[in-house]
């Protein structure tokens, strides 16, 4: 499974929704992510890929879309 | 040793529903109560300040207590919101109990303050004697009621609360707390030239993680279960925050005491207010631990654990 899948397999996990966005869709402002589901998102994203993601890390603009979380995680490789 | 000796409060009496503020933020009173579980908040009168709303707490905290003004052996004041910055609040609430050397200081923390108050309180109180901590905040002036603000203005409400931490005497001993501060979050929620900012997202978030991690590592180093808790008094910050933090520990939320629904986010008043309303309300002894976390400007955040050491009517 590729890095991207993974993510949507996250995304599925805490929406709880077979939901497919694009890769460049606001998860935002498609309403599948608010301020508390990214809570979710990143400690899904931690286990998922075994990463440690920082408190000052949590900003919207870096997990706004799969493309940005795909970006962002290739950067804490 | 410190003990949590006695709670106080004080809320203005006036009013605010959803429907009175809705039109002015451009939203629907429905949408309010569902993004913040708020129904309606306290503003304070024009001739009110956040030092003499300060003190009617205090006066209620003492009297409460039995403990007279003059047997205080220091106070400290949290406020984000006060209508001086130098000196702030504390000296005025001193000086309004009638002291003239009781040293008084203030914590200018929002949302935070009168948790890092009571955490000071117990450090100091084996030297200090009885410690009088309140909270104090008047935010509806702070807050721009129009659209563009309707995030942050929609929470806030008016009120002040006081506790009394004690070396000797009190319901409930205070056996640890947390305290932390992150500055690089601190332009997320801040007053500045008079006005309150909040980056609401940005603060939920950082929230939403902090309070659970600090109640965690406090009742794991302590080797209490979350199932052992009595309550837990959280800083009154919008009711689906307290939910998430509840949900995140795997605590019952019937745990969490609120009250935010009748007077919004009164900042570093809230936690005391809250400790005031449900300690008045214990008819039977208190049996288990009691857990309080505030998360607020800073970053500031953490949790504090006392435990009930006897039936509250004999210690007060």
């Amino acid at each position: 499974m590729d890095q991207q899948a993974r993510i949507l397999k996250v995304l599925r996990q805490v929406t709880g929704k077979e939901i497919s966005p694009g890769v460049d869709e606001s998860l935002f402002v498609s309403g599948l992510l608010d301020s508390f589901a990214l809570t979710d998102f990143v400690a899904g994203l931690e286990e998922e890929f075994g990463v440690s993601i920082p408190d000052s890390d949590l900003s919207a603009r870096k997990f706004d879309t799969i493309s940005k979380v795909s970006a962002y995680l290739a950067s804490k490789a | 040793m410190a003990y949590l000796r006695a709670f106080g409060s004080w809320l203005p009496e006036r009013r605010v529903s959803n429907e009175e503020i809705a039109p002015l933020v451009n939203a629907l009173p429905e949408w309010i109560l569902e993004v913040s579980g708020i129904a309606e908040r306290r503003y304070a009168d024009n001739s009110d300040t956040v030092a003499g709303i300060g003190l009617l707490a205090a006066r209620d905290c003492l009297e409460k207590a039995g403990v007279r003004a003059a047997d205080l052996g220091m106070i400290l004041v949290a406020s984000g919101s006060s209508d001086r910055f130098c000196p702030g609040p504390a000296c005025e609430v001193a000086s309004g109990l009638g002291l003239s050397s009781t040293p008084a200081l203030d914590i200018p923390v929002s949302s935070a303050g009168s948790l890092i108050g009571l955490i000071l309180a117990a450090q100091l109180a084996p030297n200090a004697g009885t410690v009088l901590v309140v909270g104090a905040e008047i935010m509806s002036r702070r807050i721009t009621l129009d659209p563009e603000n309707k995030n942050s203005a929609i929470l806030f409400g008016d009120g002040a609360g006081a506790a009394l931490v004690d070396a000797e005497n009190g319901f409930a001993r205070i056996a640890d707390s947390c305290l932390f501060t992150d500055g690089a979050s601190a332009e997320t929620l801040y007053v500045q030239d008079g006005k309150f900012s909040m980056d609401g997202q940005a603060v939920i978030m950082q929230a939403s993680r902090k309070m659970p991690r600090a109640i965690h590592e406090l009742l794991a180093r302590n080797q209490i279960s979350v199932s052992d808790v009595e309550v837990f008094l959280l800083h009154q910050a919008n009711l689906n925050l307290i939910t998430r933090v509840a949900s995140t520990l795997k605590a019952p939320r019937e745990r969490f005491y609120t009250n935010i629904d009748r007077y919004g986010n009164t900042s570093s008043a809230s936690l005391l207010i809250a400790a005031d309303e449900w300690y008045a309300k214990q008819t039977a002894t208190i049996s288990g631990p009691l857990v309080f976390s505030a998360f607020g400007s800073g970053l500031n955040w953490g949790a504090l654990l006392a435990f009930p050491i006897r039936d509250k009517q004999a210690t007060s």
